[in-house]
């Protein structure tokens, strides 16, 4: 935690980076000033795409010492402003695993790239970005961390599975190769509560490292402040358990 | 991307957008989450044309109660219509 004497700044900008099978993207790009070297952290931006929200939590991991990139999952589907590009996405059965998987293994070698890095990197995520950092964290070697907050359709029925999600994550938890945190609400309707139930059963049966917390009285998107479902008391605990986690796991000192 | 039901039509017709009126193409409607509408999932249906770009787009996001009155009033309404122009 920062002290009131203490000198505090921060870099925030879009930047470019290679993504999937090298396309240069965008991303937003926040990190602390000063000679670091700072950890980092992946973020997987949520259905409603590439928006506000993700910015100002790019700046919160900033702000609490982190680099952190969010880079934009629907470029290739244009530009506009963030809703009408989600729309877009949302129209064509959102974005490939495949393609989400490599843009966010692209941002974690370009934060391990940075020569202020300290080489540890999270992966997080919220709703979709949830279900993509457990993906990425499982399919995309090198991160040394996962924080998957509400995400949905990790365990997907035969019946809804897609091109574009052809295999239901689930499946690929044997795989998972660093730590994972979750975080849920038990009167979500995406994952529900026996769906997390069923991924905490595969995650105990090939002894994964995790640890998930089921919060009463709050459904789907429990840190969104600008809607409905933000659940203030579990919000303010769900950032410090994150934080913690972390901390933890990417070797920051507090 | 929590639901990730849509389905599309094609439609013909006219929409107006932040630039005023344009030519529709194709009405997309998926439930899942809102971008506005204080619900966690609703029927969000986009009338685009996606010849003009990604802002050519006429969004509604209602409820589930909300859209099924819809249907009930278009199907009502086209009934009547149908009924005075066979009469006419």
């Amino acid at each position: 935690m920062y002290r009131t004497d203490m000198y505090e700044g921060m870099l925030s900008e879009t930047v470019t980076m290679p993504g999937h099978k090298g396309d240069v993207i965008n991303a937003y790009f926040a990190r602390p000033l000063g000679k670091g070297p700072f950890p980092g952290v992946v973020l997987a931006h949520h259905l409603p795409g590439w928006d506000e929200w993700y910015r100002e939590t790019t700046r919160r991991f900033a702000h609490h010492g982190y680099l952190a990139i969010s880079p934009n999952l629907y470029f290739r589907a244009g530009h506009g402003v963030p809703e009408d590009v989600a729309a877009k996405v949302r129209a064509d059965g959102g974005a490939s695993d495949d393609q989400v998987v490599g843009d966010l293994a692209g941002a974690m070698r370009y934060l391990r790239s940075l020569p202020y890095s300290t080489g540890k990197v999270a992966v997080f995520g919220t709703c979709s970005g949830g279900r993509h950092a457990f993906l990425a964290a499982c399919r995309a070697k090198g991160f040394d961390a996962a924080v998957d907050c509400w995400g949905g359709r990790v365990v997907m029925s035969s019946q809804e599975l897609t091109p574009q999600q052809p295999i239901a994550p689930i499946d690929y938890t044997k795989d998972l190769s660093c730590p994972l945190l979750g975080l849920f609400g038990e009167e979500d309707s995406s994952p529900t509560p026996e769906q997390v139930k069923k991924h905490e059963q595969e995650l105990k049966k090939h002894g994964k490292n995790y640890e998930f917390h089921m919060y009463p009285k709050a459904g789907h998107g429990i840190f969104y402040h600008d809607r409905p479902m933000y659940r203030q008391e579990q919000a303010m605990d769900g950032w410090k358990k994150l934080f913690t986690f972390l901390e933890k796991h990417l070797d920051k000192a507090s | 991307m929590c639901t990730m039901i849509v389905e599309k039509a094609k439609v013909s017709g006219s929409g107006k957008g932040r630039d005023g009126w344009f030519t529709l193409r194709q009405a997309n409607v998926s439930y899942d989450h809102p971008f506005h509408a204080p619900l966690d999932h609703a029927v969000n249906i986009d009338f685009v044309n996606p010849e003009l770009g990604l802002d050519a787009r006429v969004a509604v996001e209602l409820s589930a109660d909300a859209a099924r009155e819809l249907v009930r009033a278009i199907t009502t309404a086209l009934e009547r219509g149908d009924q005075q122009h066979v009469r006419s």
